[in-house]
Parts: structure tokens; C-alpha cells; sequence
């Protein structure tokens, strides 16, 4: 690709996320404000995490894009034919040959590997923002480790409808000291924060925060001793390869009310396929057709 | 000093170069103790290719960097100031800090950041004799277990770590060859 630098970026904007993802590793958890940049697309389509992704890419990465956990979805497909056209770099659909994997809403359920990086698009960065609206509060809270707030929200949850209701964006605390909102994946997804030994980069456009959270760092997920914390999913197996382990999407098939559950990480539940597992829907012949 | 010799030593492809080096550097600094080769660069003596990839990769003109010691030369500073645009500055000021250990000390003079914004603190490159995964043992994230590095003392490095979230980083290079230890990690004596 002509006429653009290598991974669309200029140098000195690189530089300047770079600068910033190195504080916000040596920090982990802490939100690292940046200078972020105008994307050749709009806020909410992942325009932070596309500008970790450039900062972070060599020309020898392997490129990963998932939204919602599917590598055929419109977001993730336009990223990584971005990329493919801005940067040159491979792109690959398997969790396990990627290098860098950018990510909306998800974790993959193929465990990650040392030397992999998984860099989140996020919406809304500070965790005490709909408790807390200004922000020179909240970073006085999160200077003086202040999160009463949080638990009392919690709390709330329990008060009222007997268990902590929140699904997605569960607020964890990372090495005991920030809390930290893990972008809107699903609670399911945050055990596999804690001791990862994948690097994860988070990236907020619109909020022009950075933060990260370095391999092996210590994640808990905010709870109370008699209430704790359970990631919780649909209670099925996959329509398609029979999985009951895995994360589920709920996809309406009819006017009749029918429905049909099906793997959310499409990589995982193609290899469970390919492999010869077969969900209560899956059709017949299709490895044979593909 | 010839008069070239400023001129010379930047990265040959400076974009994707520049990404080499710096998913090097992020890789020591997410895994405090890994050492990581960088290379593609060369600044004048006393400073090694690491020393000159970290600078041209992390350093410009938004960055006031702090020349310390022997590493204070009229040929560096040319380097520098040709390849990176970098406004040079006492040590208070400095957004990174070059030197040996001994020139560098102490640590209270640089900027540990705020307690609202511990981000706006210093790193500093440290050019050390010697640099092995032997020494000092560190634990912390980044770490699944405990890693070594050959520190030039101990009592520094947890004096910064106290200080979490507020404290400098460090960058160690030595020849081609970098290793990091943010603030979050707990140092102990081997």
C-alpha cells in the first residue's frame, strides 16, 4: 500500500500511544489518558483499539479480529481488511495462530498463550463513570483507592433483586489496587483475566484512555463473601457443535418463538465441527460441502 | 566528531523498524526481567544500538530527555537532537533519562507522577556493564513466578515500588540487549 505509513498512524502519533501503553503496563489498570486520533471510522466501531492495534503492529504479526466473538461480522471484518490494506500484515481467523487479536466484547474460549496480545475496543473506560459522572472525582477516588461507591452498587443489586445483576462490563480489581472495567465482555469471560499469560491492551477512542494488563497480573472480579462472584451463561449446549462449556449467542429462528443456541467464539466452534462434534442443529453435510 | 556523524545511525525503514523496537521494549516492559534484542540503530559512544532504538523509538520533540554523566556528550546531544527533535533538560523535567546508574542517581529527582495522574512520570534508560537473567529476585505482574536480573542494587528499586502507583520505570540496556522493571514490581536481594 502506497500513501499511507506503515500501519496508517504517523510516527508521531505512535509514538505517543506507544509512550502511553508502557506507562499504562507499568501501571496495570490504571486509565493513561491519549491524544486520540480522528479513524477513518466512527466512535463505537473500535477506533481505540485500532490505534493500540497500529501502535502495536510489526509487519510480521498475525492479525485477529473478532466482534462478539464472531471473525464474520461486520466490525471485525472491515478491521482486519483495514489493516490488511494499511499495515500488509496476515490476518488468520484461528485463535491460536494469531499474534495480536483485537477484540470487541469477548475472550476466546481457546485459552491464549504467552507472547500473544489481546487488545480490547472500549467503550466506556472508567468503571465509577454512571456512579460518578465527573471525571475529576472519579480520579480522586481511584487516587485515594476510593471504591465504597462500587460496592455499594453492588450491594444495591443484592438488596433488590437477591443476586449482583450485572452481566457484561463486571467491574474487577486488578493486583488489589485499581478497579478497572474490563469492556463490556461478559462476566463469563472474567476468569480468564486473572493470571492470563496473554498481554491485554485496552483502548477507549472516544474517551482517549489507554490501559493494560500485563501477563500473570492478578484479576478479581468485584463481590462479597456470602454473595460471591459467579460467571454465569445461557444454560444449553451449541446448536451447532454441542459445546456446553462455551459462551452461547441466543439466535431467534422463527415468528413461533423458536430459538436456537449457538457458540459466540465462531473459531472455536468451526474447529469443534471440523473435529466432528455435532450440536443438536448442525447440519449434516456441511464440512463435506466446504 | 565528524560533521556527518550526527547525521547517520537512524533507522534504515523507520516505520516498521521503529515497530520492532518498540514491540521489543513492550515485551521486557509486560514481562519485567525478559531480555529482548533491539537493533537497527547507532548513536556515538558511550550509547549502544539498544540505548539508540529505544531513544528513536519512544523519544521526539514532545519528550524532554535528561543526558546524565559520561553519557552527557556534545555528539550524543547532536544525535539526539537530529534524529528525535528531543528538547534536552535538567532531570526534573525530563520525560526520559539516560545515563549510568551511578550518574542517574538519586531517584527523588525525577518526576514520580501525581497521585491522580501516576502516568506523568519518568522512565529511565539505564546503560549498565553487565545484564543477565541472574541477580536480583523480582515478583509482581508480568511475572508468572519470579524472574532474575542483574540489578546494580536493591534498596532503589524498592524504595520506587513502595511508592506504587506513584514512581519511575526503568528501561536497562546493555549492547544490543534491553530489560525493564516497572514500579510494580517487588524487588528483593538475591
Amino acid at each position: 500500500m502506497t500513501g499511507y505509513t506503515f500501519a496508517y498512524l504517523d510516527e508521531q502519533t505512535k509514538r505517543m500511544i506507544r509512550r502511553a501503553l508502557l506507562k499504562a503496563v507499568a501501571i496495570p489498570g490504571y486509565q493513561v489518558p491519549f491524544s486520540s486520533r480522528e479513524m477513518p471510522m466512527p466512535y463505537g466501531w473500535g477506533t481505540g483499539g485500532v490505534q493500540v492495534t497500529a501502535a502495536c503492529l510489526t509487519p510480521e504479526d498475525r492479525l485477529k479480529v473478532i466482534d462478539q466473538g464472531a471473525d464474520d461480522t461486520t466490525n471485525a471484518v472491515s478491521i482486519r481488511s483495514f489493516f490488511r490494506k494499511v499495515a500488509g500484515v496476515a490476518t488468520t481467523e484461528a485463535t491460536a495462530e494469531a499474534t495480536i487479536i483485537q477484540t470487541r466484547h469477548r475472550i476466546p474460549e481457546t485459552p491464549l498463550a504467552e507472547g500473544q496480545i489481546l487488545v480490547f475496543q472500549v467503550p466506556i473506560p472508567e468503571p465509577l463513570r454512571f456512579l460518578e459522572p465527573r471525571e475529576t472525582e472519579t480520579r480522586k477516588m481511584h487516587a485515594l483507592a476510593d471504591y465504597g461507591l462500587m460496592h455499594v452498587r453492588l450491594y444495591e443489586d443484592i438488596a433488590r433483586h437477591g443476586a449482583i445483576t450485572r452481566a457484561y462490563a463486571y467491574p474487577v480489581q486488578v493486583e488489589g489496587r485499581y478497579v478497572m472495567d474490563p469492556s463490556p465482555i461478559p462476566k463469563f469471560d472474567n476468569p480468564k483475566l486473572h493470571r492470563s499469560p496473554a498481554l491485554m491492551l485496552f483502548g477507549a477512542g472516544r474517551e482517549q484512555r489507554i490501559y493494560a494488563l500485563p501477563p500473570y497480573t492478578e484479576v478479581r472480579s468485584l463481590d462479597f463473601e456470602d454473595y460471591p462472584f459467579e460467571p454465569t451463561k445461557a444454560g444449553h449446549a451449541c446448536a451447532l457443535c454441542g459445546d456446553d462449556a462455551s459462551y452461547l449467542d441466543e439466535v431467534i429462528v422463527d415468528d413461533a418463538g423458536g430459538r436456537m443456541f449457538v457458540c459466540s467464539d465462531t473459531d472455536h466452534c468451526r474447529s469443534r465441527r471440523a473435529a466432528g462434534r455435532r450440536g443438536t442443529m448442525a447440519a449434516p453435510f456441511e464440512d463435506a460441502a466446504a | 566528531m565528524s560533521a556527518a556523524e550526527p547525521l547517520t545511525g537512524g533507522f534504515a525503514a523507520p516505520a516498521p523498524d521503529a515497530a520492532r523496537a518498540f514491540r521489543a521494549i513492550l515485551e521486557a516492559m509486560a514481562q519485567p526481567g525478559r531480555i529482548v534484542r533491539l537493533a537497527g540503530a547507532a548513536a556515538p559512544a558511550p550509547a549502544g544500538p539498544a540505548l539508540a532504538a529505544a531513544l528513536l523509538t519512544l523519544a521526539d520533540g514532545t519528550t524532554p530527555v535528561h543526558l546524565a554523566g559520561d553519557h552527557d556528550t556534545p555528539a550524543l546531544r547532536a544525535w539526539l537532537r537530529f534524529h528525535t527533535g528531543a528538547p534536552l533538560m535538567p532531570r526534573a523535567g525530563a520525560a526520559f533519562a539516560v545515563g549510568s546508574w551511578a550518574a542517574l542517581l538519586p531517584l527523588s529527582d525525577y518526576a514520580a507522577g501525581t497521585a491522580e495522574y501516576p502516568d506523568r512520570s519518568a522512565t529511565l534508560i539505564v546503560a549498565l556493564d553487565r545484564l543477565e537473567p541472574a541477580g536480583a529476585r523480582l515478583t509482581g505482574p508480568g511475572i508468572a513466578a519470579e524472574a532474575r536480573l542483574s540489578l546494580p542494587e536493591t534498596a532503589a528499586f524498592r524504595a520506587n515500588a513502595a511508592r506504587f502507583p506513584l514512581g519511575v520505570d526503568f528501561l536497562f540496556v546493555c549492547g544490543d540487549r534491553l530489560a525493564a522493571l516497572p514500579r510494580s514490581i517487588r524487588v528483593e536481594a538475591a
